[in-house]
């Protein structure tokens, strides 16, 4: 089986978020990457999936040379080889074009991403990856079991979920639950060194969609604090100073 | 020209949600200079769909067929893509829910239309067509200029009012071409809870946190929401020990919501919770420990222990909504 895991560089959970003076771009000195989080549960799944000789993962990043170590992560973590597209990652749109342009060259029976970027929040790449090669998908799965060349998926809905089935090739975005991610040992360390990172260049793709700025949410005025024992008094307060009960 | 509205149905009946995305695409075609065009697609009465034209649907496509009867991501793609370019539609609106988003970006794909996905505002159209997001888990707003003739948004459920305007809700049939590469996704089961408020679509939502100490502890939790009409959440950690479902888990590996209130009771409030309730317009912290990092991002605050100030509050909530009838 061989398996195609996006991976996405991103700031680290806690980091303060700031942007250029011109609004345009996110600062990154002083900023520690890390894994996309649910990139990193869709890698542990591939990986549980392939052990003991069931086949083959790859990670994949679309960005500069400074996403290397974080592809050395994942490889660490126990993907069997890395890609890199090298160029920014534009949009959603764009990744995915590069995505499904390396995936066409190969035959990849499923292609895990994680469901969205804690940068970007898009959930859609995904699902763009599939559009572009005609293929299934589901965007936020839960659960994700393989029975020959049968993918079982649990699909995310409002109040529940859903179970799917789909034959290889399909695209699916790991959502909570599909996996935990996993943690690099001693090994796995020692042979991302060693472990092929191809290195290959963007095709062109159309600009879709650009960033005009970026800004913050004005803060929340100061909280209001109120005793225990007057907490009864709360609804009647929130009614008339928020009006949204 | 019409901007088309994809309206999702829930067995055949539309949620307050597909009403606020009528309104908005509505509000959307008036700065456009054109109207709006729904399409349902499945099993919908004509009495339901009629509804759509209260909130400015001037024409409704009733994609109506045995095989799209359950929502599947891929043929409903083509489907929308389908109708928007027998529309000649510029603008494709739907909703950003689980399955909105995947369908959406399939449809940005089958139409080179860039997307606008989990806007929470109308469109700017001084300078271009720029779209206002969440982005950086809740910590900043992005600004996402669309510069591609046709453009698909994606609208966070409960981020755009209900507006009524009454519009001709003219029902046509719709029926588009099926293709069986489409279908290769079988749907096998669906569970849905459809006596609870679904969380994505809450306007009230009271949480809780291990601050409850067990599942046991949740009945004060339960009855607080039922009095006021809420929906249920829980923190991370309370839904990995399995005290509540994991369709409760608010947070940044859970589900982001953006209720009009959010009462967090036991919830410490660590970043990885607040990026998943940090856009709810109002929010109340109850906690034992006055250096919870979470009273940091109410709006108001109890220091107290969650079993003597919950009960408070379920009283107070009871003569308030009696007050409120």
């Amino acid at each position: 089986m061989k398996i195609l895991v996006c991976i996405s560089h991103v700031p680290d959970t806690t980091a303060k978020i700031n942007f250029t003076p011109d609004h345009k771009e996110f600062v990154s000195q002083g900023v520690t990457f890390i894994i996309n989080p649910y990139d990193e549960i869709a890698l542990a799944r591939a990986i549980e999936l392939t052990d003991g000789g069931k086949g083959t993962v790859t990670a994949i990043n679309v960005g500069d040379v400074s996403t290397e170590p974080t592809i050395r992560k994942a490889l660490a973590i126990g993907a069997t080889d890395a890609i890199r597209v090298n160029t920014a990652p534009r949009d959603g749109y764009f990744v995915a074009k590069q995505i499904a342009h390396v995936a066409k060259q190969n035959n990849y029976d499923i292609i895990l991403c994680g469901r969205e970027s804690s940068d970007h929040n898009g959930s859609s790449v995904p699902s763009m990856i599939a559009e572009m090669l005609g293929l299934p998908s589901v965007s936020s799965a839960k659960k994700l079991d393989v029975e020959g060349n049968v993918g079982t998926l649990e699909r995310e809905i409002e109040g529940g979920k859903e179970i799917v089935t789909v034959e290889f090739p399909f695209v699916a975005g790991a959502s909570e639950g599909m996996a935990e991610p996993k943690i690099p040992n001693m090994r796995g360390i020692m042979s991302a060194r060693t472990k092929p990172l191809a290195v290959v260049e963007a095709v062109e793709a159309p600009q879709l969609t650009n960033v005009v700025s970026y800004d913050k949410p004005p803060a929340r005025s100061s909280v209001k604090m109120l005793a225990p024992e007057d907490a009864g008094k709360l609804w009647e307060m929130i009614r008339e100073e928020k009006k949204v009960i | 020209m019409s901007v088309l509205v994809y309206v999702e149905n829930v067995q055949g009946k539309f949620k307050k949600s597909t009403f606020e995305l009528v309104s908005y695409g509505f509000a959307v075609a008036q700065k456009l200079g054109t109207s709006v065009t729904a399409l349902s697609i499945g099993d919908v009465a004509d009495d339901e769909l009629q509804k759509l034209g209260k909130y400015g649907a001037a024409k409704i496509l009733n994609a109506k067929n045995d095989k799209l009867k359950t929502v599947n991501v891929q043929p409903y793609g083509s489907v929308i893509a389908e109708a928007a370019k027998a529309e000649g539609s510029k603008v494709v609106v739907m909703s950003a829910s689980f399955s909105g988003k995947g369908i959406a970006a399939r449809v940005s794909v089958k139409l080179d239309a860039g997307l606008g996905e989990n806007v929470v505002d109308l469109p700017d159209t001084s300078s271009g067509f720029v779209v206002k997001k969440g982005s950086y888990s809740g910590k900043a707003y992005a600004f996402i200029g669309i510069t591609s003739d046709v453009k698909v948004i994606s609208l966070v459920p409960n981020s755009f009012r209900v507006v009524e305007n009454s519009a001709g809700a003219a029902i046509q049939s719709f029926d588009p071409q099926l293709s069986e590469n489409d279908f290769k996704l079988v749907v096998k089961e669906t569970i849905r809870a459809t006596d609870k408020i679904s969380l994505p679509d809450a306007e009230l939502v009271v949480s809780a946190g291990r601050g409850m100490k067990g599942p046991e502890n949740w009945g004060m939790i339960e009855e607080l929401a039922n009095v006021l009409g809420a929906a249920t959440a829980c923190s991370k950690p309370v839904s990995d020990a399995g005290w509540r479902p994991h369709s409760e888990h608010v947070g940044q590996t859970g589900i982001a919501i953006s209720p009009n209130l959010y009462v967090a009771i036991g919830i410490s409030g660590a970043i990885q919770h607040l990026a998943g309730v940090s856009s709810s317009k109002v929010i109340v912290v109850v906690n034992k420990d006055a250096e919870a990092p979470f009273f940091k991002a109410a709006d108001y605050g109890i220091v107290g222990d969650a079993f003597e100030v919950v009960p408070k509050l379920i009283e107070a909530a009871k003569a308030f909504k009696a007050g409120q009838n």
